[in-house]
């Protein structure tokens, strides 16, 4: 945790897979990830459509095709586990993921795994628990798993260093 | 007492008692009405009722400020919670999301009916394929997901549709679950009043009810929230203060006055008796004054009471000529005709505003000609007849000697030479006036307005707060019927597109995005596909898409359900957030329907102004529709217009009040160059003091140009007196000893009571000028030295003449 805290800023690509029952095959999306610490995460989609997601402190910004919305984290807890889970873990925050999940540590440095189940009830009813695998200070793969059996999987890459 | 003097007595208290039972039934309004047009126009009228009633006037903004955010926050939720429990309120909104459910339920369940999205093009192959396509791509996104479990039952994504074209309308930011300012620094809660806008007695009730129910939150918060300060604005607002401060300007401006000419009066009588009845012909004036206004009016404004200060200025006067000159026997037959010229010039003056389309004005001429001639009338009549026998007051004839020789002095100065000077003050005064013509006149309404500064600040940083739109400019669609005006906005809504596109507007809000009107309903339902074609058309376009289109069997059902089923109306708004939305922008008086659609800045925050234009060239493609009939209204460009109105009416009046002053000299004094001399000073008194506003950068309003009228008609009384004056010391010059020293005496008589006079004027109307009130202090600033100045130029002017 004290190594993903030391980290300021991370630039990473993604790649997300949907599996929804609702669909024969996943959705795929591609884009990159940027952290800044300590609470501020974008997410930029952009394929198949070009979006943008950020967050800083309790403020949700969806940016798509030029219209801007703001939510407030705080009136939408369902989206809590799709941010919280990744940003307080890139932040090495663990008060932070403590106070949202029940969270599980397993495996070593080199290959931990972090297992998240939503506190609240009213998160609980979406989401069974959000998966986070990684290396030493890097994240490798997010998965979310929701209660009616969809689930997305994010796997994440480090850009090459410029 | 003599049967003459007992009817006189018995037919004047009769008067009194008749005037008094009017003006106490009378109907006293503080509300704007006073500045809005008798005989308005269409957009006058609309002016008037969005000003008076439209949903902006019953808008209370409210800010919590002070304190922690998290304090403020939850005082902000708890007092959203009380005001949403008083019925006194018909919304109140802080971010809080109390309805949101019921609105989501309402909003999912009419889907079909309310969707602009909903046509029979939506629901072919194609059309199907591209809304799930989009649905789809948002289900990959986080804001998407709140959705998925709607998608079986709504693939097209019409809630989805709805909900963003709602939220379209601007709100501000939410932090802690309420509102904010953009610098977070206050808490935001708007309420609606349920009573109209015109209802001043319901603004301040609600205005309380909101103050009481924040010290109720507060005392429930305990006492950390003690540095915690409200702030409400709002029309509302502005109603009540300006009420407010109308009245204890009147009531304090009508004590102070009295009571200091009553002190003066006292001084210079010596005499409980003479007082009292020095008072009689002010308070008969005043009194019939009302009753005139009340009976010609039907309600009589606060400010007329106000300016009814400005009566006591003159018909005083009446009174301290009468007593001060009354020992002579020649009265009646010397003193009397001058003093009716006097008033006669007065009451031309007023009679100027008494055809003007501004109530305010046409209230105070009507005021001051009944107040004048009662006034006059019991000076004339009634007074002789109470006069105590051996009434006497003190002699005056040693002030008026004083005044007399240091007029002496100026009469040594050769009469040309002070023309000359005269001339040279005028032309003076009429090249500052000249310079400075652009800047003269004072042209928007506001400059009228009673409601204090401080006020209007708050209200402007709440506003800029709540992001609100002005609704400064707004397009009214006015027909016969509801349907007929939710039809009339559609079309316009649909005209104005264009405009939104090419940034002309930023948008305009439209009852019908609440509540369609029924032929849009009727015509959407009509084009959801049967069961079985919508059947096949989905299936094609789900396997285009890798959809399951076993799981969108829900969508069928709704389909099917929203072809027969009945039609919205307003009433199934209940219990939604939409209701007030939709009720803000309809009105509903009498046979007339109206929605309201304001229009929103093309760039928010920026007071950048909305080019009529554009607009009224795309509404004039609306034009011919049956009973049906759109304006756009610019409040604020169509108030300075009316306005502006006002101030060249009353310039044309007061002209022709001038003129009248001019003929009816021209005709009493039967000469023209007396009537010259006797006007010369009272222009130069209005030239003097127009140049002194000028040069005090002070914009002139409607009520300075008022006051000009008022100097004229006060003057002319002290520039009569020194006419009449005039020939009578020709006249002596010719007699014998005697009768000089009784001219001697009469000239010093004269100088007193005008002075006297002069100084109770000088007090009525300076005290106007503290009065806090814009239209009063308009007034006394103009009159008050003018009337010094009239009497000043006047007598020397005519000194050694």
């Amino acid at each position: 945790m004290h190594l993903l805290a030391a980290r300021r800023h991370g630039e990473t690509s993604f790649v997300e897979q949907h599996f929804l029952k609702l669909l024969k095959r996943p959705t795929e999306s591609y884009g990159e990830l940027i952290y800044d610490a300590p609470d501020r995460l974008v997410k930029r989609t952009i394929e198949p459509r070009p979006e943008t997601l950020s967050v800083s402190g309790d403020e949700l910004t969806v940016q798509r095709g030029g219209r801007r919305r703001v939510l407030d984290l705080e009136a939408h807890p369902e989206i809590l586990p799709f941010i919280e889970s990744i940003r307080a873990t890139l932040a090495g925050d663990l008060g932070s993921l403590e106070r949202a999940f029940d969270v599980e540590f397993a495996g070593d440095l080199a290959r931990w795994r972090l297992t998240l189940r939503p506190r609240a009830p009213q998160v609980a009813k979406t989401v069974s628990q959000v998966r986070i695998e990684g290396t030493r200070d890097t994240l490798l793969e997010v998965e979310i798993l929701e209660t009616d059996g969809d689930r997305s999987l994010m796997t994440l890459r480090e850009h090459p260093a410029p | 007492m003599s049967p003459r003097r007992a009817a006189v007595v018995a037919a004047w208290l009769c008067v009194l008692a008749a005037a008094g039972c009017i003006a106490a039934r009378a109907r006293y309004v503080t509300d704007l009405s006073a500045f809005l047009p008798s005989h308005p126009t269409e957009a006058q009228r609309l002016l008037v009722e969005q000003l008076r009633d439209g949903p902006a006037s019953r808008l209370l903004l409210i800010a919590i400020e002070g304190g922690d955010a998290a304090t403020r926050a939850s005082l902000c939720a708890a007092l959203g919670r009380r005001l949403r429990a008083d019925r006194e309120f018909s919304s109140v909104g802080n971010g809080a999301q109390i309805s949101a459910g019921r609105d989501r339920e309402f909003l999912f369940a009419h889907r079909y009916l309310l969707s602009d999205a909903v046509s029979a093009q939506r629901f072919t192959v194609a059309g199907l394929e591209a809304a799930m396509r989009e649905t789809v791509a948002d289900l990959a996104s986080p804001e998407g997901l709140l959705l998925k479990s709607l998608v079986p039952h709504d693939p097209t994504g019409e809630m989805l549709h709805i909900v963003e074209e709602l939220s379209r309308i601007p709100a501000p930011q939410t932090r802690d679950g309420v509102w904010v300012s953009p610098d977070a620094e206050r808490a935001l809660l708007i309420a609606q009043i349920a009573a109209p806008g015109s209802d001043t007695d319901a603004q301040q009730h609600a205005i309380e009810a909101v103050r009481t129910s924040f010290g109720a939150v507060l005392r429930e918060a305990g006492r950390t929230a003690r540095t915690v300060e409200l702030r409400i604005a709002g029309p509302g607002v502005f109603a009540v203060a300006s009420r407010a401060s109308i009245e204890r300007a009147v009531v304090r401006l009508s004590i102070a006055s009295g009571a200091l000419i009553v002190m003066i009066l006292l001084a210079l009588y010596r005499s409980l008796p003479a007082l009292l009845l020095g008072l009689l012909p002010v308070a008969t004036g005043a009194l019939i004054g009302v009753a005139a206004v009340a009976l010609g009016f039907g309600a009589v404004h606060g400010i007329t009471l106000g300016f009814g200060v400005t009566l006591i200025g003159e018909a005083v006067d009446y009174s301290i000529y009468f007593f001060i000159q009354s020992a002579r026997s020649s009265w009646k037959e010397r003193l009397w005709p001058t003093m009716r010229l006097g008033m006669l010039t007065s009451v031309c003056g007023f009679a100027s505003l008494l055809p003007s389309g501004f109530p305010g004005l046409a209230q105070l001429g009507a005021y001051s000609i009944s107040g004048l001639v009662a006034a006059a009338a019991v000076t004339r009549c009634v007074l002789p007849q109470l006069l105590p026998r051996g009434f006497a007051i003190r002699d005056l004839a040693p002030l008026g000697a004083r005044i007399a020789s240091l007029l002496e002095r100026a009469g040594a100065v050769r009469g040309a030479a002070r023309w000359a000077l005269a001339l040279a003050l005028a032309g003076a005064a009429l090249a500052v006036l000249v310079v400075d013509r652009a800047t003269l006149w004072d042209r928007e309404l506001s400059s009228l307005s009673p409601i204090p500064p401080a006020e209007q600040r708050s209200y402007a940083l709440l506003r800029a707060d709540l992001g609100a739109p002005d609704a400064l400019e707004l397009v009214i669609v006015s027909g016969p019927s509801l349907e007929a005006v939710l039809e009339g906005a559609e079309r316009t809504a649909r005209a104005l597109a264009p405009l939104i596109e090419s940034k002309v507007i930023g948008g305009v809000d439209s009852p019908a995005d609440y509540l369609p009107s029924l032929a849009t309903q009727r015509a959407r339902r009509a084009s959801l596909p049967a069961a079985e074609v919508l059947r096949a058309n989905l299936d094609r376009a789900a396997a285009a898409l890798g959809l399951d289109a076993a799981q969108l069997a829900p969508f069928l059902a709704d389909v099917q359900a929203a072809r027969t089923a009945p039609l919205l109306e307003p009433q199934d708004l209940a219990g939604t957030s939409l209701a007030a939305g939709f009720g803000a922008l309809v009105m509903h008086e009498g046979r007339t329907w109206r929605a309201l659609m304001p229009l929103r800045a093309a760039h928010p925050g920026a007071r950048a102004r909305i080019d009529p234009a554009p607009i009224r060239a795309a509404l004039s493609s609306l034009a011919g529709a049956a009973q049906l009939s759109v304006h756009l209204l610019d409040l604020k460009r169509e108030s300075d217009a009316l306005y502006e109105d006002y101030l060249h009416e009353a310039m044309r009046f007061s002209l022709a009040g001038l003129l009248g002053i001019v003929v009816l000299l021209c005709v009493a004094l039967r000469s023209v160059a007396r009537s010259a001399r006797v006007l010369a000073p009272l222009v130069l008194a209005v030239l003097t003091v127009a140049a002194a506003l000028a040069l005090c950068r002070i914009e002139l309003t409607l009520l300075h140009l008022v006051g000009m009228l008022l100097i004229v008609a006060v003057g002319s009384n002290y520039a009569l007196f020194f006419d009449r004056r005039g020939p009578d010391r020709r006249g002596a010059g010719h007699g014998d000893l005697e009768q000089r020293a009784g001219a001697g005496r009469e000239t010093a008589l004269t100088f007193a009571s005008l002075a006297v006079a002069n100084l109770c004027t000088v007090i009525g109307f300076g005290l106007l000028s503290f009065s806090g009130v814009p239209v009063l202090v308009a007034l006394g600033t103009t009159v008050a030295p003018g009337a010094f100045l009239a009497l000043l130029f006047a007598a020397l002017l005519a000194a050694g003449a």
